[in-house]
């Protein structure tokens, strides 16, 4: 069982049978500017099978961090700080020879545009077979054929002939098949795949979808899956980790984020982002303001020149004192866990729609229980495990 | 693939006549009495006449025209003298026909086109790719201060130094001088050293930088990260991939750059009293030998665009989507 799966107020696990453990890392480029702070203190974890949804307004940090696990960053340019440790290997004080035996290998990418992810002047069945040849000195002709057999696998007609075919003369959905043919051909245990549909039509978005969880099915991989759309998290993801300029400011499963959420951010992007759980007729509301630089991030709360809800903590300490964010489900924000739920029903979930507020009323009956619990020494767990 | 380049070809060739016809009228439409220019000062009506005749110019232009595009391909006689296929003009100056003038002239230049070429490839593409590979590193900024440096020489300045400091300073060459190279291969590369490396110098520069640039450029293309995503060696991802990518940019640049050259190179030749297309074009300027300008135009002009056609070729040949469309 998964750290982002236990019922809010259970110990941490961190760490052990994570297969991907991210702990604190610093990302920092030195630009002509000044010093960005792409990534700043993020932790996290990925299970083996199980998909982990990044959402996050552009320029929070999804791509740099996912990169940098790869380790793709140019080191002249980059300073990284804290741990990434996959299957027991710490990969931010790895080797570029290290990382390339992993990449493609253990681990793989899955770009956003299928249509510039694949180089035009090699056939698809040269490009899927490179890293095959490269990871398991598999022969030219064995390499062939596995690449004939990944793009079946993904769902190409023909397989034995379009292997010989170059990218531009497939559609963006069948590129994107021929990506994800790539990225698997080495079964890797990670799979990353940054914004894998958003350049694609609406109908071919779910194929694509479904076909990356069957293929989690049958090689057991955990996938690490960055979008803006919360309606693919809402189907595909299994936990969900909400980032802001750099910081992880909400995590949890899927359905409690979605049920329950509990930072002002994230209350924010639930009515600025299409979701499948919230009404189609309800309008969008985009989040006030701006992303912060990151040159110069706010001091305190990254969130606080934009959030509407800073004068119910006490004192300025949304501007001075940086909230943690728990280990397992929580979020950093210094509101405590009564007041997220009743300003969260009484105050956002109406314009989410009725499924929101009915959760909404859940989730504030249940923390209101929680909190006369703390007060009532010697309650017992059973309350707490209903949320 | 066949029919891309037939229908290439048809195009190079619609661009040439329009380029003709539009030289032929700038040439002699333009200064509004041609043979003026020819007939000097003690000109008379009936010299004039006369001169007027022999150039052709008493007929009406089209026709001149025509009469031009015909000899080209037929030949032509005037009242001076024979002008056999492709007669591209008659030099009154030279009292020869302009086209084995100008093919006497080629193997200077063309010798000259192709050793500077070969300089400037291997140093300025070369340079350029060790800048990319090794970028922000100590070389990078040595080879981009001496590209920015070579970028902002000058043949004619660059040239005398060379000669001083290499010929009449240290006497390690003899003065630049041509020599057929099937006469004596030894004499023809030694005897042009000076001169390539002086017309490769301000190439050099140019090449530096865009190799630098469209590598780096490729680097942040998607698919060459991919390929990297995907644990490819360094040096396979920048051969395979961002190489490639770079390539045809190079490769048009390189079918301009050469075929402007093989018109001839006029300050390196005057430089060098190397007595090529660009001296010819010169001299004939000088002169105002109007059918030897003509010809060289045209000659330039035809050179551009069959460059240009090959380059078109070349596509086809290193990008799928070229050829498979
Ligand atoms: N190589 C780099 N050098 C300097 N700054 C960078 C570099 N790469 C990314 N950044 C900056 O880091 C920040 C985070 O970028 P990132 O690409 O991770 O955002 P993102 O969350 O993936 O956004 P999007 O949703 O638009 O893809 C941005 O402000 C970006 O400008
Ligand atoms: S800590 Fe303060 S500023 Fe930040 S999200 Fe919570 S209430 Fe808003
Ligand atoms: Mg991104």
């Amino acid at each position: 069982m998964s750290t982002m799966t236990m019922p809010a107020g259970s110990p941490a696990a961190t760490g052990g049978e994570a297969f991907l453990s991210v702990r604190d890392l610093y990302v920092r480029f030195s630009t002509e500017d000044g010093i960005v702070k792409a990534v700043d203190g993020l932790s996290f974890d990925v299970q083996r099978g199980r998909t982990l949804g990044i959402v996050g307004e552009s320029g929070s940090g999804k791509s740099v961090t996912n990169l940098t696990i790869l380790g793709m960053h140019n080191p002249a340019t980059t300073t990284i700080g804290g741990e990434i440790v996959l299957d027991g290997q710490e990969l931010t004080g790895a080797s570029e020879r290290q990382l390339q035996q992993l990449r493609g290998n253990k681990m793989a990418m899955i770009f956003q545009d299928p249509m510039t992810s694949l180089s035009p002047y090699y056939t698809v069945g040269r490009q899927i077979a490179e890293p095959f040849r490269k990871h398991t000195g598999a022969t030219k002709r064995a390499a062939h054929e596995r690449a004939v057999e990944m793009l079946a696998k993904v769902g190409i007609p023909q397989p034995a002939q379009r292997v010989h075919d170059y990218p531009h003369q497939f559609s963006g959905g069948m590129r994107q098949r021929v990506v994800i043919a790539m990225a698997l051909v080495c079964n890797p245990d990670l799979i990353i795949a940054d914004e894998p549909t958003t350049a694609l039509d609406v109908t071919v978005q779910a194929q694509i979808l479904d076909l990356l969880l069957e293929m989690q099915r049958e090689f057991g991989s955990a996938i690490v899956l960055i979008t803006h759309d919360l309606g693919v998290v809402a189907n595909t993801a299994d936990d969900l980790l909400v980032m802001y300029a750099g910081r992880a400011v909400e995590r949890g499963t899927v359905e409690e984020v979605l049920r329950a959420p509990q930072h002002p951010y994230t209350w924010g992007l639930l009515g600025s982002m299409p979701s499948l759980t919230t009404d189609v007729s309800l309008p969008l509301t985009p989040i006030p303001g701006t992303p912060p630089s990151l040159l110069d991030p706010p001091t305190g709360c990254p969130f606080h020149p934009r959030c509407r809800f800073t004068e119910h903590v006490s004192g300025a300490r949304c501007r001075t004192e940086r909230p943690e964010l728990p280990d397992g489900r929580g979020a950093a924000c210094h509101l405590t866990p009564s007041q997220k739920a009743e300003l969260y029903a009484e105050d956002v979930a109406p314009a989410l729609g009725e499924e929101a507020v009915e959760a909404a009323a859940d989730a504030e009956r249940a923390a209101d229980a929680e909190a006369v619990e703390d007060q009532v020494p010697g309650s017992t767990d059973s309350e707490e495990n209903e949320q | 693939m066949l029919r891309f380049l037939i229908r290439r070809a048809l195009g190079a060739l619609v661009v040439l006549i329009l380029i003709s016809a539009i030289t032929y009228g700038l040439f002699w439409a333009v200064p509004r009495d041609p043979a003026m220019l020819s007939c000097g000062r003690d000109c008379t009506a009936s010299a004039l006449k006369i001169i007027h005749h022999n150039l052709g110019t008493d007929e009406p232009i089209y026709l001149q025209y025509w009469h031009y595009m015909v000899g080209i391909f037929a030949g032509r006689h005037f009242p001076v003298g024979n002008c056999p296929a492709p007669c591209l003009g008659y030099s009154f100056d030279e009292s020869t026909p302009v086209w084995p003038i100008i093919t006497g002239r080629l193997p200077v230049t063309i010798s000259l086109a192709i050793g500077g070429s070969v300089v400037f490839l291997i140093v300025g593409v070369g340079l350029g790719m060790i800048a990319a590979a090794r970028r922000g590193k100590l070389i990078d900024k040595v080879a981009t201060t001496l590209s920015m440096f070579m970028y902002s020489m000058q043949i004619y300045f660059l040239g005398p130094i060379a000669l001083a400091i290499l010929v009449y300073g240290l006497h390690l060459f003899n003065n630049p001088a041509y020599v057929p190279f099937t006469e004596n291969p030894w004499g023809w590369f030694v005897g042009l050293l000076i001169p390539w490396a002086v017309l490769a110098t301000i190439f050099v520069g140019a090449y530096t930088r865009m190799t630098r640039s469209l590598l780096i450029e490729q680097f942040q293309e998607e698919h060459v990260k991919m390929a990297r995503a995907k644990g490819m060696s360094t040096p396979f991802v920048f051969f395979r991939y961002a190489w490639r990518g770079a390539l045809s940019m190079i490769i048009t640049q390189f079918g301009m750059d050469f075929s402007s050259l093989l018109g001839g190179a006029i300050i390196t030749e005057y430089t060098f009293s190397l007595q090529g297309l660009g001296a010819f074009s010169v001299e004939a300027t000088d002169k105002s030998d109007l059918p030897s300008i003509m010809g060289i135009m045209l000659f330039g002009a035809a050179l551009i665009v069959i460059f240009n056609a090959a380059i078109d070729a070349c596509y086809a040949v290193i990008d799928p989507r070229v050829r498979l469309n």
